[in-house]
């Protein structure tokens, strides 16, 4: 068989249980595609020798005939997943050295079901950032360039690494984490489907934390079939996370029927932006066409604290993230500061946090104590916690009146150019204007690639579900894939 | 509401990160841009609203009281930049 990086999750099982091909040969080119691929900045921890033996292991299970889905898959692992024995950084310098003695519930899962590591994947430092540009180990730069340019442009962020890696076919699909939007915005600014479950279907337990209420791991694939398939096993109750849901996690696969008819779908007024380019106002508009000619009934919606969402976040956000970060002393593991002879142990933490965090982390854990410090935390976190009730219950409202979905556009823009929005932190955060709603009210979202604008670039469409619905989601998100016919690829030029 | 550079140099030190004199001002600056953009919170009535404890109404697990793990040092330590005799090394902190 020819161009195995390019199979999908779902061609490569059907073709490892025809015996058609062998993880090992999978694997191989995968290898040897990231090789070739490093001006992309996507792998940034190779690991070819545990790639192999799992990989000859995967073989041996699938020959035996009693293999899961994912028996043989090549993936990549975002460095937040704390991988055994494997460098889990969190892009930053402060986890220089880090080598977990433990392996996260979801990769633990993914590798229990025969899955293959490549390696670990470029990201935001601490998943903060939009962009993939406030990383320890540089830029990951986007497979997609527009039209006749070859000016590097974002991959989108935090999971940069994963969306470039799926994208360029350096790898079958990648996990993700999507505080904000990490999984589905950088899915769109690709042309790949990134699936955001439900607050509380994939265990956090070894995924390093950045804002305990919003964090979700979830599947960056190159279809929704394989989003349902990898999804599935990423799921599932973990007690060792308390906030993980013990719910069975149905076969999402076999709900992927494409038969949409009598379906509710809201659009929501609020998320027409002024200032919107024109190119997606158009594609929202096909996006819906589209539904209703698949036999949807398309009903125009309100959710009225929309504007309020992303100053809430950037409250909830930064004051969890001052308080998951507290840990990162230099005491435990990670980079410690040299000390000259008087340093005691407070120069010591302040020395080793101001050295081993970049900017954005800082700003963010300061912002975080800053509204988290007596005098302020009323004005600031008590609101913010109000106002996220507010936005909960939009959606509440527009479920319990019989909405099944929801259509929103993913990202306000395709792609833009590295360095264009680094200088202005709250610009570079209106990114995640169409996503942040989703990880407030905990409930899943899933961005499908549904077309091109005028250079070339991928854009994508987000549906927002009701909770614990992944499998009625990714059944909308397929019937939205199939009218939409998203072929194109990036053509090769690193 | 303004921040001032003694106010960042505050939470600079709440946040027990280093942060140089000189630097003050930029960093007070780029806190009020954030705040700026926060402000919006206050346009919002929210007199009657509970503050959301946990996006899924749920009930926090207890596990059973007992030792479920443990005796693993070398692990604990395995990753620290500076441990001796079994235990994590810091600055003197008692004179």
């Amino acid at each position: 068989m020819s161009d195995l990086t390019k199979l999908t999750i779902a061609e490569a099982r059907d073709a490892l249980r025809r015996g058609e091909t062998t993880s090992v040969a999978l694997t191989e080119a995968c290898l040897s595609a990231i090789d070739a691929a490093d001006a992309l900045g996507a792998f940034v921890h190779k690991t070819p020798e545990i790639a192999l033996e799992r990989a000859a292991a995967a073989d041996q299970r699938i020959k035996a005939g009693d293999a899961p889905d994912m028996c043989g898959i090549p993936l990549g692992i975002k460095d937040l997943f704390c991988t055994e024995g494997v460098a889990s950084q969190a892009a930053s310098k402060i986890l220089e050295g880090f080598r977990p003695q433990y392996e996260s519930t979801v990769s633990g899962q993914l590798r229990d079901a025969g899955a293959v590591m490549l390696g670990k994947l470029n990201m935001d430092e601490f998943a903060m950032g939009s962009s993939n540009e406030t990383s320890v180990y540089g830029n990951a730069i986007n497979p997609w360039r527009a039209g006749n340019s070859d000016a590097a442009l974002t991959p989108g962020g935090s999971s940069g690494g994963s969306a470039a890696a799926v994208a360029a076919d350096l790898c079958l699909a990648a996990t993700g984490t999507d505080t904000g939007g990490s999984i589905r915005q950088p899915a769109a600014f690709t042309g790949i489907v990134g699936l955001k479950p439900t607050y509380g279907r994939c265990s956090r337990w070894g995924i390093v934390a950045f804002a305990s209420s919003l964090d979700q791991a979830g599947p960056m694939t190159k279809t929704v079939r394989d989003a349902a398939i990898m999804g599935a096993a990423m799921m599932g109750y973990d007690p060792k996370d308390s906030t993980s849901a013990d719910l069975p996690v149905p076969d999402f696969e076999a709900m992927l029927t494409g038969d949409i008819r009598g379906r509710v779908i809201g659009i929501p007024r609020e998320y027409r932006m002024d200032g919107m380019p024109e190119e997606i106002e158009a594609l929202w508009a096909r996006g819906r066409e589209m539904l209703a000619d698949a036999g949807a009934v398309i009903r125009d919606i309100s959710l009225p604290h929309t504007k309020y969402a992303l100053p809430a976040y950037y409250v909830i956000a930064p004051a969890e993230a001052s308080s998951n970060l507290a840990r990162y002393d230099g005491v435990r593991f990670g980079y410690r500061a040299k000390m000259v002879p008087g340093d005691g142990i407070t120069e010591m933490y302040e020395k080793t946090r101001a050295e081993g965090f970049g900017p954005e982390v800082r700003r963010r854990v300061m912002v975080g104590t800053y509204v988290l410090s007596a005098g302020y935390y009323d004005a600031y976190y008590n609101r913010a916690r109000k106002v996220r009730t507010l936005i909960k219950r939009d959606f509440e409202e527009v479920f319990a009146a019989g909405v099944d979905a929801i259509l929103t556009p993913a990202t306000p823009s395709a792609a833009f150019a590295l360095g264009k929005k680094h200088a202005d932190p709250v610009e570079m955060y209106l990114n995640d204007v169409f996503t942040v709603t989703v990880n407030l009210a905990g409930l899943p979202g899933l961005a499908v690639p549904t077309g091109l604008d005028g250079a070339g670039l991928p854009l994508g469409l987000q549906l927002i579900g009701k909770p614990w619905e992944e499998g009625e989601l990714l059944n909308i998100g397929y019937a939205l894939e199939q009218a939409a016919g998203f072929v194109a690829k990036p053509a090769k030029w690193w | 509401m303004s921040i001032d550079r003694a106010t960042a140099a505050k939470v600079a030190k709440l946040a027990r990160i280093r942060v140089d004199e000189a630097d003050l001002p930029a960093l007070a600056d780029e806190f009020n841009a954030i705040l700026g953009f926060i402000e919006q919170l206050q346009e919002l009535d929210v007199s009657d609203v509970e503050p959301m404890v946990s996006v899924t109404p749920m009930q926090l697990r207890r596990r059973a009281d007992v030792v479920s793990d443990g005796n693993q040092q070398a692990k604990v330590l395995a990753n620290a930049p500076d441990a001796r005799e079994g235990f994590f090394a810091v600055p003197k902190v008692v004179e």
